[in-house]
């Protein structure tokens, strides 16, 4: 990655510094509704983020990596309800769980290719989604509320105060990007990148490309778990909605929608995904009929997302 | 055991397996003809219901209903092909998910805006909405016994359409070599919109005859839509032999599953904890399948030959 | 696409993020409504909006010297999706009360959103237990039912209809179990079999149908809302069950479902009883004028789900009038609220101290109205004055 300055740069920095004033600035110009939606924004932007991991850098196309994020919030939701909201016990365990569930889907999936890995992530996701569905003692599919949020037990880092947490969520992200920047220009993510490309031939100078991918998936999905920890602090719920396949589907979006394979794609994708959704859900509430198309149209003609576009060239696919 | 409720329940695990048979085969011959996964195949199931509900409406009789129908949801596909799915074939499967993602949210609005929200709900003719007595003393309904005759008909029908016509030969000859096909004189295209219309067809199909039993409903395509994919995940895909062999296992599984698995388990589990368990794992019980067979076997049950790695 | 056409797309999206702020402000009340305005679940949306609009028709669009304004927003069936909602007409639009709500987990997740922000919240529909008991908050109110009360009314109709044995029947999810959790407790028979179905993905139910008819029972208990409803009696009708074994229901033979039941001709569902706190034929001065004028302006029969939708802006006018239009004097509205003598449509009710109604059930029975129409019938009084069962836990 050279230090260029490209269109594609300004417009990420403009994005995170966006991101970063938005609690000041959304009540300033009389819109404090923004400042949530650009949490959420945050949140899913750390989810597309460690999606794009395997799925741009990597070409596994997970279609069930929300379920990483949904058991690591489901984690954070049972502790609270039996009354642990130590974060130094909760924010572990979650992650961990996100690991291993990450290493088995992972151990299972990645012996298969192509459509096969598409259906066999999709399937492994909706078993979690039923269980979800059917705990009836952590509220089925209504779903837990989560009465107090983690505490991380420093009394000027207080999850309840509301731009306290913007700025934990905020610096989670900028940690994500920091984290995925460095896995991606080492030698692990020379190797991912590789396998995307040819993978046999990876496998001809003597890699062992399914430890490869099963540590990248590995990675992905406990990155994916910040973001489910951050998501159940926010919401104060988790319900099953966070597991189902749709909630994957966007992720994918996300990335897509903002650039495949690029370091801030997903982000400046979360951010616009959210905006537009909630501009076109003001015009009609048929939004979904222009929302659909929209989604094939940028599926068809701009295939590298807004950073491709920005950077005047398309996906390298 | 009581073998006539045995009976019954495996009659309606066929009679599922069926309907999940004329969805998955034309998903399956879409996929291993075109290579284009098409999510949208459910759209395509819940827009055969309402046109099934529409005609009914409008002819007053079932019957004539699907005979117009059918036609219509064959047309339908064919015009989807030439619209949105056309330009995808030489994208990766990355973009066929997508946009065909991006195909069921319009589809589902569409259905909305112009059918309204409420579904749509079919009447049986007199002689389709009763039982019939078969032996062991059961009791079935005749509506159930017929979309098994379906089904098993709309089977028979596909073999013989690929083994034995003109056109079967095509598709069979675009699915192992496409350029040779196409350099022998095929056309392709035309073959491509040609497949797709059936496929719509049999989709469109499958949920028209559902329709009478469930009603025609926005959020029906979307279960099934999954459903369907693990059959030909489990089955191989692009093999219609293995759709339907893996149709019927599945049907079995679902059915027989929520029909004694509580009461299997209550044999070894207190009965409250039997009676929560045993939906939670009747509902999870194909996905444990599919994993399991997928494990051993990644190209499932029935890889096509010549299927790419 | 290039460029400038991108760069264009994000202007505009950054422009219609932060819109020009709102026109001078008249005397007015800003109601936020949410429902299901997308998918499915739009049918039940689309009734509860209907009878608001009837509402704001009746009210002159006036509550005492304010003009009323009514904001509608769509949950999507999806609790994040139904919170980001009720965030945007707390945060953004600033409205003074927020009412609506069909889902239960919708309405959980968004409850501390309006409440936060000291707002009165009225739940049209929605009654979970938790919000019945220890989490329940002077600001809500619910104008409908808590969630078990239906289905505890609807055992005890069945003791009292001398059934013996009972088979259950219900999708497997917190309304679901909750349903059957309420008939299991006032039910004084035996109980021979219960299948808990996948949610909402199973319509067809076969296997259980089956089971049913080997089990022999003298009723079976079912709970399907929304669409499900009519394919379950269809699918009941085929297997030969109508005529020989009764089915009662909960929420499931609405003036939602029924219309189209009639449409399929399905006979089955005449004759079956079920339990509610209201009936379209209730007599009542306010109930008639409802029913007429909304039968007059929409063709239907309006739902329970509507009828408690326009209480709900029966009881804001009340509590506004009630402050003389002063919307800081939230302690005055709220108390005109717990006094609940607005006129409901189903009479009168009083409400507990946890802010659930304290109310009647009836039996109502599905019959032929004297315009051929199906409808819910208004018979006997099961519970009288019923409580839920969770006040007592309630400290406000």
């Amino acid at each position: 990655m050279s230090a260029t300055i490209t269109l594609a740069r300004i417009v990420a920095a403009l994005v995170l510094a966006l991101c970063g004033v938005m609690p000041y600035l959304a009540p300033a110009v009389g819109e404090p509704f923004l400042i949530g939606l650009f949490a959420r924004s945050m949140i899913w932007g750390i989810a597309a983020l460690s999606l794009n991991l395997i799925l741009g850098y990597g070409g596994m196309v997970s279609f069930g990596h929300a379920v990483y994020l949904g058991v690591a919030s489901y984690t954070i939701g049972i502790f609270a309800f039996h009354g642990v909201t130590d974060a130094w016990i909760q924010w572990p365990v979650a992650l961990g769980i996100s690991a291993f569930v990450a290493f088995i889907f992972g151990a299972i999936s990645l012996r298969t290719r192509g459509v096969y890995f598409i259906m066999i992530t999709l399937a492994l996701s909706q078993m979690f989604y039923y269980l979800a569905r059917s705990a009836e003692m952590y509220g089925s599919d209504d779903g837990l509320t989560i009465s107090r949020r983690s505490d991380l037990g420093i009394s000027w880092l207080n999850l309840n105060n509301r731009v306290t947490l913007y700025y934990v969520i905020f610096v989670c992200l900028l940690l994500s990007l920091f984290i995925l920047w460095r896995i991606v220009n080492s030698r692990f993510g020379m190797v991912i990148r590789g396998i995307k490309s040819n993978e046999t031939r990876m496998e001809g100078i003597g890699i062992a490309t399914y430890r490869y991918k099963l540590a990248a998936f590995v990675i992905a999905g406990t990155m994916c778990g910040l973001a489910g920890i951050l998501e159940a602090n926010f919401e104060k719920f988790v319900s099953p909605d966070t597991l189902n396949w749709p909630r994957s589907g966007e992720m994918i979006f996300m990335i897509v929608l903002g650039g495949m394979g690029s370091l801030f794609g997903p982000v400046i994708g979360a951010v616009v995904y959210w905006l537009l959704q909630d501009v076109l859900s003001d015009i009609t509430e048929y939004w979904q009929i222009i929302f659909g198309p929209l989604l094939i149209l940028i599926v068809l003609f701009a295939r590298g997302g807004i950073v491709g576009v920005l950077n005047g060239k398309r996906r390298d696919a | 055991m009581n073998y006539a409720l045995f009976a019954e329940q495996f009659l309606n695990g066929i009679q599922l397996g069926m309907v999940l048979f004329l969805l998955a085969a034309g998903l399956t011959l879409i996929f291993g003809i075109m290579d284009l996964v098409n999510l949208a195949h459910g759209s395509l199931y819940m827009l055969g219901a309402y046109y099934a509900a529409t005609f009914t409406e409008m002819t007053g009789s079932f019957v004539l209903g699907l005979v117009i129908a059918v036609p219509v949801m064959i047309l339908s596909g064919i015009v989807l092909e030439i619209v949105a799915i056309r330009t995808l074939y030489r994208r990766d499967h990355l973009d066929h998910v997508l946009a065909t993602f991006g195909l069921i949210l319009f589809f589902r609005e569409l259905v909305r805006i112009f059918w309204g929200s409420a579904g749509r709900s079919i009447p049986l003719p007199d002689y389709l909405s009763g039982a019939v007595a078969l032996p062991l003393g059961i009791d079935y309904p005749v509506y159930r016994l017929l979309i098994i005759v379906l089904g098993l008909a709309v089977a028979l029908g596909l073999y013989l359409l690929v083994q034995r016509t003109r056109i079967g030969m095509l598709i069979r000859a675009g699915a192992s070599n496409r350029e040779m096909a196409g350099a022998l004189g095929v056309n392709i295209p035309l073959l491509y919109t040609l497949i797709f219309g059936i496929g719509a067809g049999l989709a469109g199909f499958s949920g028209m005859i559902i329709a009478p039993l469930t009603a025609a409903n926005i959020g029906m395509g979307d279960t099934v839509l999954i459903q369907a994919l693990v059959v030909i995940v489990i089955g191989g895909i692009g093999s219609i032999r293995g759709a339907f062999v893996s149709s019927l296992l599945i049907g079995l599984i679902d059915t027989l599953g929520r029909s004694f698995l509580d009461d299997l388990m209550a044999l070894f589990l207190p009965v409250n904890a039997a009676e929560a368990a045993g939906p939670a794992l009747s509902s999870m019980l194909i996905y444990i399948l599919m994993a399991a067979i997928l494990f051993f076997r990644p190209q499932g049950l029935f890889p096509p030959k010549g299927a790419k790695a | 696409m290039n460029k400038a056409i991108w760069l264009g797309a994000v202007a505009a999206l950054g422009m219609a993020a932060f819109p020009a702020q709102n026109q001078a402000m008249g005397a007015e009340i800003k109601i936020g409504f949410v429902t299901t305005l997308t998918g499915g679940g739009a049918v039940i949306g689309n009734d509860m909006r209907n009878a608001v609009e009837l509402a704001l028709e009746h009210i002159n669009k006036k509550m005492g010297n304010l003009d009323v304004n009514v904001i509608y927003a769509d949950d999507e069936v999806n609790p994040q999706k139904g919170k980001q909602a009720t965030e945007k007409l707390v945060e953004r639009d600033n409205v003074d009360i927020v009412a609506g709500y069909i889902w239960s987990n919708v309405l959980l997740a968004s409850k501390d959103v309006v409440l936060d922000a000291n707002k009165i919240l009225i739940s049209a529909n929605a009654g979970p237990s938790d919000i019945a008991g220890k989490q329940c908050h002077k600001n809500f109110f619910n104008i409908s039912w808590q969630n078990d009360q239906t289905p505890m009314a609807l055992g005890e109709l069945l003791n009292q209809k001398n059934v013996k044995s009972l088979y259950l029947i219900a999708p497997n999810y917190a309304a679901g179990q909750d349903m059957v959790a309420g008939v299991e407790r006032t039910f004084k028979g035996k109980i021979v079999g219960k299948d808990m179905t996948a949610w909402p993905q199973q319509l067809d139910w076969s296997a259980e149908l089956t089971k049913v008819k080997a089990a022999n029972p003298d009723g079976v208990f079912t709970f399907y809302p929304g669409g499900a409803g009519p394919a379950f009696l269809t699918q009941y009708d085929q297997a030969g069950l109508t005529g020989k074994t009764p089915l009662y229901s909960v929420y499931t033979l609405d003036a939602l479902s029924l219309p189209l039941l009639q449409k399929a001709n399905n006979k089955g569902a005449l004759g079956t009883f079920l339990t509610q706190m209201w009936a379209a034929d209730m007599d009542n001065e306010p109930n008639k004028k409802f029913v007429a004028d909304f039968k007059k302006k929409y063709g239907t029969y309006p739902s329970y789900y509507g009828a408690q939708s326009y209480d709900a802006i029966m009881m804001i006018k009340a509590a506004v009038e009630a402050v003389k239009g002063n919307l800081k004097d939230i302690d005055g509205m709220r108390k005109k609220m717990e006094a609940a003598d607005f006129g409901s449509v189903r009479g009168p009710f009083k409400m507990g101290p946890n802010h659930f109604p304290i109310q009647n059930f009836y039996a109502n029975e599905v019959v032929v109205d004297k315009d051929g129409t199906w409808m819910n019938a208004n018979r006997q009084v099961v519970l009288k004055d019923h409580q839920d069962s969770y006040a007592k836990d309630c400290k406000m």
